[in-house]
């Protein structure tokens, strides 16, 4: 493929639209980076610079601007990331609301936002006023009865249809990429793999369009993870701009890094809590100038988010809760059984869910992807709409069980007993009798939180963007509130037993349930994922009390601890296993006495090694190896009698080295003898033209004995990002031992299905 | 690489009209002060909205005319809860505007592509050329005949014929996705 730009030179503008050339330093898709290389080829590219930057000012100038497009590129990401973040929730905002009725004056606004400047709302009907009117209303001039509420109804789920039928198709015709999460091959990315198109422009247009559509349209699912797959895809955008980035793998995945937390630092609200995530659970290799340039990200994308403003009232998140009412160590007990709760939730979501996915790619229920978005979309739009709870968004449901209930509340969750003669300010009223409302609205939420617990395992992982956070969040929250209001009436009703005598005085606000919501959502959300730290740090950024980290934090590492006890995979990494995604975690221990000789290939009674030899193979016995087998590189050595090892040569680099060869050298014929050597002699005068590939041979590729521990093995792998290793006795080439390899040998050891691993 | 332009345009043109909003001049209905004041003794609960800056958002400057004489004010006003709101409807209408625009164009591109541009490809090429490549045959998904119009494409270099080859081998890209990921569930489940 000759690069068409140079034939016709008036197309510079048009270059981009050409095939980029394969050159040989870009690596094939599903295929794993060579990390070592990327980082050699940094350091040569920086010595250049360096070394040129003495010559003249303007050299000079061109090394300051190499140095400083790190934090520019991370700027713009942080821009990006925060526009976007604020379109998707303002339009999330509107379309939400769309399904239940309009506003009149002006059709752009939501709900809140029509009434915001109507004078005409009372106490008790805070929410309605004349410019928005339901579809019932506008369609048949009725607003109560049957026939309304009927109405309403069924426009409710012809609009969920409609959203997510459109959501399914834009991300089968256009960007098949942007389905799920993202994080988990965002992980497998960042620890070096390739997936051509994953973070491309394509993908990113319809993720953020479509995931709009899908949080509107009331499906049981998020926009967190998402939203860090449409940062890491502006990330990946503004690299290409400079060739910094855009030509070491290596560099770019740094730059990924600081993505992804610049994309949880806008879902959340939590820029510390942002890079933390990046740190403990999408990257893999995290410098410390990563960490940096990371919270940079963060804040700009903050920032920007906070400047347009989307919830109007300078708040990053819709669940802001700002309360400071202390807690009691009698407390914790509660606090403990929640984080048993979300840990046995935990593993419960991930066992049904990767069985549910797993059923889905292997039987005939992946061939309807369409059908079952619409199906699941028709199932959560019918359940959904009866029950208040489920009905609103499920992030306005987070904000109400995370809020505490003060003297002004209307909804049902705070329809406590007041007591008349009460004067006390608005954040210090005492525990309070539940009434009739309180209770229709704890058997409200047992069955709400029943239905989202089994409708997002069916949920998570459909073909169109979906998040898990959003949904554990909830599950946790309406778990604690319930928890949280059984304790409240308990210390109201029973001021005088032993437990709660010494911290709850009657006329005291002693319990508040909104904490409970918090801790029960952190526990849940940390049963799922098993984040530790930055799931701590995100609670707490979200609340912006440092007075709850105690209760959170016990409610995390319950949670860790219960689910650790019967898996140790987050959801994360199950969905990696279930792709079989050649990812190697940094957090597995290798425990096993098994050496080198036991993983290496080729096994005893296997075909031996296929390798080259320095100056004795021609043209035509490379092709023919190359082609008959589909190894991904070779070995080198001395003789097919001295197997001494030479290096290690790429199967892509021979291929375009000798296609190359082909077409521009004079001589290069089936016949020419292929030479790796440094000199290679005088040869006969009518013998063919020899073909020198030195360049591209790998002189020190990495070896290990055949006594080497798999546990160092494995370390090497890990800590230097190898793709292969050779192993050698005496001097000799014995085997080779890949990722695969490692990757299926830890598997079998394991005793899962070492066959599951598929990549390279 | 391919549709990268027209991409890479958008994103500008987004970031640019958005950065421009910052810039808007604030609408006067777009700051409130909100005051709820729960039923007190006889009086009922009531919500009180008044445009007025951040200093003067308490009770008493903006519960009007205020129902309780005197004395009670005081009382009155400590069950009363102030907040300082704004918003920018500026914002808010061009954010709609703009992301329904994108929707709209790309529904149109959609069904132009799923549902035109076969019939186009037909009535031009007749059927015979449709049956050839046994790829196609049970394959009715969009993009199915990329790779005949690919390989037809590569005689002239002009801007035009540069712009189908881009938008041919994005089809490509798009089409082997979707059997990654649709029909062999090799890549997201």
């Amino acid at each position: 493929m000759v690069n068409a730009g140079e034939m016709n030179g008036s197309g510079n503008l048009m270059d981009f639209l050409d095939e980029p050339f394969p050159d040989v330093g870009t690596y094939e898709d599903f295929h794993t980076i060579d990390w070592l290389r990327e980082k050699s080829r940094d350091t040569d590219r920086h010595r250049k610079i360096t070394s040129k930057s003495k010559e003249s000012i303007w050299e000079f100038i061109k090394s300051l601007l190499d140095a400083w497009s790190g934090w520019v590129v991370m700027l713009l990401i942080g821009l990006l990331a925060g526009t976007l973040a604020g379109v998707i929730d303002l339009a999330v905002d509107w379309m939400t609301d769309l399904k239940e009725g309009v506003c009149l004056s002006a059709f752009w606004y939501s709900h809140e936002q029509c009434c915001w400047t109507s004078n005409e709302t009372t106490f008790d009907d805070r929410d309605k006023c004349p410019q928005w009117q339901k579809w019932s209303e506008l369609l048949v001039n009725q607003s109560e009865g049957a026939s309304a509420y009927i109405l309403n109804y069924f426009l409710y789920i012809m609009w969920a249809l409609c959203f997510a039928f459109l959501a399914v198709s834009l991300v089968r015709v256009f960007a098949p990429y942007a389905c799920g999460s993202g994080i988990p091959e965002i992980k497998t990315i960042l620890s070096g793999f390739i997936i051509r198109g994953y973070l491309g422009k394509w993908t990113l247009l319809i993720k953020t369009v479509t995931l709009v559509l899908v949080v509107s349209s009331g499906l049981s699912l998020g926009k967190e993870g998402p939203l860090v797959h449409v940062a890491c895809c502006c990330g990946n955008f503004f690299s290409s701009l400079f060739s910094k980035y855009s030509k070491n793998e290596g560099k770019r995945r740094e730059v990924l890094s600081a993505a992804a937390a610049a994309g949880v630092s806008v879902a959340f609200g939590a820029p510390i809590g942002g890079v933390l995530f990046s740190l403990e659970e999408v990257s893999y290799y995290f410098p410390l100038k990563t960490l940096w340039r990371s919270f940079f990200a963060a804040l700009v994308a903050a920032f920007t988010l906070r400047s347009i403003n989307p919830f109007g009232n300078s708040r990053l998140v819709l669940f802001y809760v700002e309360y400071h009412t202390p807690w009691y160590m009698a407390e914790l007990f509660p606090f403990i059984l929640l984080g048993v709760f979300g840990g046995l939730w935990g593993t419960l979501f991930i066992r049904c869910n990767i069985a549910w996915c797993r059923r889905r790619k292997t039987t005939r229920l992946g061939k309807y992807p369409v059908l079952e978005v619409i199906a699941i979309t028709a199932i959560t739009a019918i359940i959904a709409y009866p029950n208040p709870y489920t009905r609103r968004s499920t992030s306005e449901l987070i904000s109400e069980l995370f809020n505490d209930c003060g003297a002004l509340e209307s909804s049902q969750l705070c329809d406590y007993i007041n007591d008349p003669n009460m004067t006390r300010p608005v954040d210090d009223i005492p525990d309070r009798p539940a009434g009739p409302g309180v209770y229709t609205a704890m058997w409200q939420l047992a069955l709400a939180l029943v239905f989202k617990i089994v409708i997002t395992i069916f949920t998570f992982g459909m073909k169109i963007p979906s998040g898990l956070f959003i949904p554990s969040m909830a599950v946790g929250a309406m778990a604690g509130r319930m928890v949280g209001i059984g304790v409240e009436q308990l210390a109201y009703h029973h001021h005088d037993w032993i437990i709660f005598r010494n911290w709850c005085r009657p006329g005291a606000d002693c319990v508040t349930p909104g904490l409970y919501a918090m801790v029960g959502a952190a526990a849940c959300l940390g049963g799922v994922t098993r984040m530790t730290v930055s799931l701590v740090v995100i609670m707490f950024e979200l609340t912006g009390g440092l007075e709850y980290i105690v209760p959170l934090m016990a409610a995390a590492v319950t949670s860790k601890w219960v689910a650790d006890a019967f898996g140790k995979e987050g959801i994360y990494e199950a969905h990696i296993h279930l792709n079989g995604y050649p990812f190697l975690d940094v957090k597995d221990e290798f425990t096993h006495r098994t050496l080198a000789t036991d993983v290496m290939r080729p096994r005893r009674g296997e075909a031996p090694l296929s390798v080259l030899t320095q100056d004795s193979m021609t043209v035509e016995d490379v092709e023919t190896l190359i082609k008959e087998t589909d190894y991904n590189g070779f070995p080198v050595v001395v003789s097919k009698d001295s197997e001494r090892l030479i290096g290690f040569a790429q199967r892509r680099e021979l291929i375009l080295a000798i296609k190359n060869a082909r077409q521009r050298q004079d001589g290069v014929v089936s016949n020419s003898i292929v030479y790796f050597t440094e000199d290679p002699p005088e040869l006969p005068p009518n013998s063919p033209h020899p073909l020198k590939l030195r360049r591209i041979l790998n002189l020190s590729p990495f070896t290990v004995t055949d006594h080497t521990p798999m546990e160092t093995v494995v370390d090497i792998f890990r800590k230097l990002g190898l793709r292969q290793c050779l192993v050698t006795r005496s001097g000799r080439l014995l085997g080779i031992i890949t990722k695969k390899d490692v990757l299926r040998h830890m598997a079998q050891m394991a005793n899962q299905d070492p066959e599951s691993i598929m990549f390279n | 690489m391919a549709g990268g332009g027209g991409g890479r345009l958008w994103l500008w043109w987004l970031l640019a009209a958005l950065a421009a909003l910052g810039a808007q001049a604030k609408n006067s209905e777009d700051v409130r002060c909100k005051c709820i004041c729960p039923p007190y003794k006889d009086h009922s609960g009531h919500i009180y909205n008044k445009n007025v800056s951040q200093k003067d958002c308490d009770c008493l400057h903006v519960v009007e005319p205020m129902p309780v004489p005197g004395p009670d004010v005081e009382a009155y006003c400590l069950r009363c809860e102030c907040k300082y709101e704004e918003r920018s409807s500026v914002t808010i209408k061009v954010t709609i505007i703009i992301y329904l625009s994108i929707l709209g164009l790309l529904l149109l591109y959609m069904v132009y592509l799923t549902l035109v541009e076969p019939i186009l490809k037909r009535r031009l090429f007749g059927h015979s050329q449709l049956i050839q490549s046994d790829e196609d045959i049970g394959d009715h998904q969009p993009f199915a005949n990329a790779h005949d119009v690919l390989a037809r494409s590569r005689s002239r270099a002009n801007v035009l014929n540069k712009v189908e080859y881009a938008q041919q081998r994005w089809k490509l890209q798009v089409q082997e996705q979707r059997k990654s990921v649709f029909d062999r569930h090799v890549v997201l489940s």
